[in-house]
């Protein structure tokens, strides 16, 4: 089965062409059922390779798939090649799993939309991109599928083209992630430059060994961090992704939350032994910096938020920020503990705000929201799992994950820590808030009806099958996610034990004493995620305390508009100096040999006078020339 | 009679040759009626001709006659088409000269 | 006697030379023509090559520049030619250069390569009495006829082209187009 491993992003892109070329034909529903059923045979496939690997002993858990050699071009020599190992197995599981979930839902959520058609057609493009990224085994074939996914991330926000704002945030997604992968272009000239090779083995295996320069391992290191920056949406690059929420709600559920995003933090874990190892000791300070920085920005401007999927969008790039936070401080499984867990909370959390949308026809805004349990029972029920794991209540998947990476930051420095733990207050606070606006408290969508525009009365009802079947499935995920990596003891971890052949080198070892301290940690985030939650009911629900939504979090730190005057000013001048530069100059140089030529010629030309008798005397002065030499020849001998 | 002081010897008949076909060269170059920029070339074959015949003499080779021999009758056939080109032209436009003939004008 | 008779030939030539290339009228520059081919004529003969010299007299002088001389006067083109001045200012200076250049170099050449003239053919036949006076066109002709036999028969057929080429170049365009009608078809 392993040799199969090609079948997996094979099997996508079969359903893209296939969608190209006769979806209209096809018509709605069919195309996607077309559509999922190929994501989800790549799962199928996904799981025998799983078993296969299973199988084999951990030394012999990786192996190299070669289709063919894509570029032998003097020194360079890159092979499109599959590395079917733990860690990429892993991400193509739920990629895929994820995936064909949220291509059933989007059957229901997309009907009635005139471009069904295409919108399977850019999701099962995605997938593929998405699973060449993490099957690459080479820096070139991620960089194939980070292109590809950047691609189609900017098709799916921008689906809906005819609105003005989905345009822009399409263009501001694709830009943003644009300046991250330049870094990601560099660190690939540094590995090529140190090492001649772009694959992974090669490259861990020098780092590793000491085959690496520090300063240069720091260089790749630092500069796939900033690729990771733009693409997983961290400062200073996480402007795209609130703006992204444009798309539809399947297109934030599964790349905005669940697998683009992600592609950061599985590139940097997949270098681990160049950061931790090879780098200088203080590179994972600035990723686990700022990794917690984000964390904490993004969630105070989520408590603010008043549109539904915004507060999500918010939260995403949170929680984004403490699965760098891991990264940072040596906790590479945790962090792709968190990954998983967080890909199963936060698509559900996602779709199930997509099916109160639906359900609210397309109405987004949390105020006019409210009581939505009674008219949407397995919504709100679904959705509330999913809040109850994010906020860190255990025995659900999110505490688990959230714990082992606090465990690790506490291990690292306590400051980081604390910025961790605040974060956690937040996220339980924001979120309560939601599931408060939302599902409980007086209905409030009817009230200043026509005020809103909206049509007569609203009439909220329940999603169709086909959106709530994932939300269950997601939902029954979020609750036993935690299983794969209990910490109770050794035979508990099992996600640990599976990882180990990837990462064991570059996981941090824990400080003496930390096992024990191990359950106070928990236990104090258990308490903070309860004086989360209770401090949003007596917000919200009793309205004992008065709100506290000020305006700076509500425009997002004003960064968006800082950025604009940035760009727009200074930045403007130097752009327009570089382009200056590039017309009259680079530009110039090359015209200016052009007209130079035509200048010459034109001096030249003139000697064609068309006279005969000119053309005479010159053929005569050529022969006293070539007489002259003969006869000087013979002088000279 | 007076006594000749020194024979023309064959090097002084090249020499006049040599003259005769710089003259004829020039002539081709100053002058712009076709016709007489004809006569200049005539100039130099003679010049070609009266080189061949000094040459035969010298050498004691009959082949240098043979030459001029065929040097006129090409000379002569040659001139029978320039003059109908120049006839056909002419008869066009009847004073031009070489400079108005510049059509190859780059 | 020698001496005497190249000197006048010479003067002939040279004369004859320069009164071609600086007469402005055309029916000057051609009898100025005649004088440079009779002085060649004379030289022919004192080289020794008499049938040429016949041969120039009649076909060269008599021929050729009669046609000349038919062409001009058909045509008209009698006029005087403004020489004073070149209407090409580099002409002039080009044509120094070449002149100068062809016979300076040539001249040095031959003076020069004097001595390396030596007698390699069996030597021309001189009218006397052993030879008899048609010596020169005897020789010519054998010479001629033996080994330059091909050559005379495909000259012969450039005379045949030549003849039906110009008569084809010069004739009239047979629709008559009106610019013909107009231009000189006197």
């Amino acid at each position: 089965m392993l040799d199969l491993v090609w079948l997996i992003p094979a099997l996508p892109l079969a359903g893209f062409l296939i969608v190209l070329l006769l979806g209209r034909k096809l018509g709605e529903p069919r195309a996607g059922y077309v559509a999922t059923l190929m994501t989800a045979s790549a799962f199928l496939v996904t799981v025998g390779v799983f078993i296969d690997l299973l199988s084999k002993t951990a030394e012999e858990r990786s192996h190299v798939h070669t289709l063919f050699s894509w570029i032998p071009v003097g020194n360079l020599k890159v092979d499109l090649a599959f590395l079917a190992d733990p860690l990429s197995i892993t991400m193509a599981l739920f990629v895929t799993g994820i995936g064909s979930l949220i291509h059933l839902y989007s059957i229901g959520y997309m009907h009635g939309d005139p471009k069904f058609s295409k919108f399977f057609l850019y999701l099962n493009l995605f997938v593929f991109s998405m699973l060449m990224l993490v099957l690459g085994e080479n820096m070139l074939v991620t960089f194939l599928g980070w292109e590809g996914v950047g691609t189609c991330s900017y098709l799916l926000i921008s689906f809906w083209h005819g609105r003005e704002s989905a345009a822009t945030a399409g263009k501001k997604a694709f830009v943003t992630n644009r300046v991250g992968d330049w870094g990601f272009m560099v660190a690939m000239f540094f590995t090529f430059q140190a090492l001649g090779t772009l694959s992974y083995g090669p490259l861990n295996e020098a780092a590793r060994n000491g085959g690496i320069a520090q300063s240069t391992a720091t260089m790749i290191a630092l500069m796939l961090f900033v690729g990771a920056v733009g693409k997983s949406a961290q400062l200073p690059l996480y402007l795209w992704l609130p703006d992204a929420m444009e798309g539809p709600t399947p297109v934030s559920a599964l790349i905005h939350a669940a697998t683009m995003v992600t592609a950061g933090v599985y590139l940097m874990v997949r270098t681990s032994p160049v950061l931790a190892i090879a780098a200088w000791h203080w590179a994972p300070w600035i990723v686990a910096g700022i990794g917690a920085a984000t964390a904490l920005y993004a969630a105070l401007v989520a408590v603010a938020q008043n549109d539904i999927k915004k507060v999500l969008a918010y939260s995403t790039v949170s929680q984004l920020g403490y699965m760098f936070l891991a990264v940072g401080s040596g906790a590479y499984v945790a962090a792709i503990f968190h990954m998983v867990t967080h890909a199963f909370f936060k698509a559900l959390l996602f779709l199930g705000s997509g099916s109160v949308i639906h359900g609210m026809n397309s109405e987004q805004d949390m105020r006019r929201m409210g009581a939505l349990r009674k008219v949407m029972p397995i919504t709100g029920f679904t959705f509330i799992i999913g809040w109850l794991a994010i906020a860190g209540v255990p025995p659900f998947a999110g505490f688990w994950s959230k714990d082992e990476i606090l465990l690790f930051a506490w291990n690292k420095s306590p400051i980081l820590w604390v910025v961790g733990l605040v974060t956690a207050l937040l996220t339980a606070y924001y979120m309560t808030r939601q599931v408060i606006m939302v599902f409980y408290g007086k209905a409030r969508w009817n009230d200043h009806a026509e005020e809103n525009g909206a049509h007569g009365d609203v009439h909220p009802h329940e999603s169709p099958v086909t959106m709530l079947l994932p939300l269950v499935v997601l939902a029954g995920l979020s609750i036993v996610g935690g299983a794969i990596q209990l910490p109770f003891s050794g035979g508990t971890k099992r996600l640990e034990k599976w990882l180990e052949p990837v990462i064991e080198t570059a996981e941090s070892p824990l400080k003496t004493g930390s096992e024990d301290i191990k359950w106070i940690l928990a236990g104090v985030a258990v308490a903070i995620g309860l004086i989360g939650i209770t401090a949003a009911y007596m917000v919200y629900s009793k309205k004992k305390v008065k709100a506290i939504e000020p305006n700076l979090l509500a425009n997002a730190w004003y960064y968006d508009k800082g950025v604009s005057a940035l760009m727009g000013g200074p930045g403007r001048k130097s752009f327009d100096a570089v382009a200056w530069f590039d017309a009259h100059i680079i530009d110039g140089a090359v015209n200016g040999t052009g007209k130079l030529v035509q200048g010459v010629a034109g001096i030249v030309r003139k000697g064609q006078s068309g006279l005969v008798r000119t053309y005479a005397a010159l053929i005569g002065v050529g022969a006293v020339v070539v007489i002259a030499w003969f006869v000087f020849r013979g002088v000279a001998q | 009679m007076h006594l000749a002081i020194a024979s023309p010897t064959t090097t002084w008949y090249l020499v006049l040759a040599a003259l005769l076909f710089a003259l004829g060269a020039v002539g081709v170059l100053v002058r712009r009626n076709p016709l007489v920029m004809f006569m200049c070339i005539e100039l130099m074959l003679n010049a070609v001709n009266l080189t061949f015949v000094a040459l035969a003499r010298k050498l004691g080779d009959i082949g240098g006659q043979t030459t001029v021999f065929f040097v006129m009758v090409v000379a002569a056939a040659e001139v029978v088409v320039g003059l109908g080109i120049i006839v056909s032209i002419l008869r066009r436009r009847p004073s031009a000269t070489a400079d108005d003939i510049a059509e190859l004008k780059g | 006697m020698q001496l005497f008779v190249f000197v006048c030939a010479a003067a002939m030539i040279l004369v004859g030379a320069i009164g071609v290339i600086v007469r402005s009228h055309p029916v000057h520059a051609a009898l100025s023509l005649i004088l440079t081919l009779f002085g060649v004529a004379v030289l022919f003969v004192a080289q020794d090559a008499h049938f040429l010299a016949a041969v120039q007299v009649i076909v060269y002088a008599g021929a050729i520049v009669v046609l000349f001389l038919f062409v001009i006067m058909l045509l008209g083109v009698d006029k005087a030619e403004a020489l004073r001045i070149d209407p090409v200012k580099v002409q002039r200076p080009l044509a120094a250069i070449v002149g100068l250049g062809l016979f300076g170099l040539v001249a040095a050449a031959i003076v020069r390569s004097r001595d390396s003239l030596v007698v390699r053919g069996r030597g021309i036949d001189i009218a006397s009495g052993d030879t008899g006076h048609d010596s020169n066109i005897r020789q010519l002709a054998n010479d001629l006829f033996s080994n330059h036999v091909f050559a005379f028969e495909v000259t012969s057929v450039l005379l045949v082209i030549a003849v039906v080429g110009t008569v084809l170049l010069a004739r009239r365009p047979r629709s008559g187009s009106a610019s013909d009608t107009s231009a000189g078809s006197k």
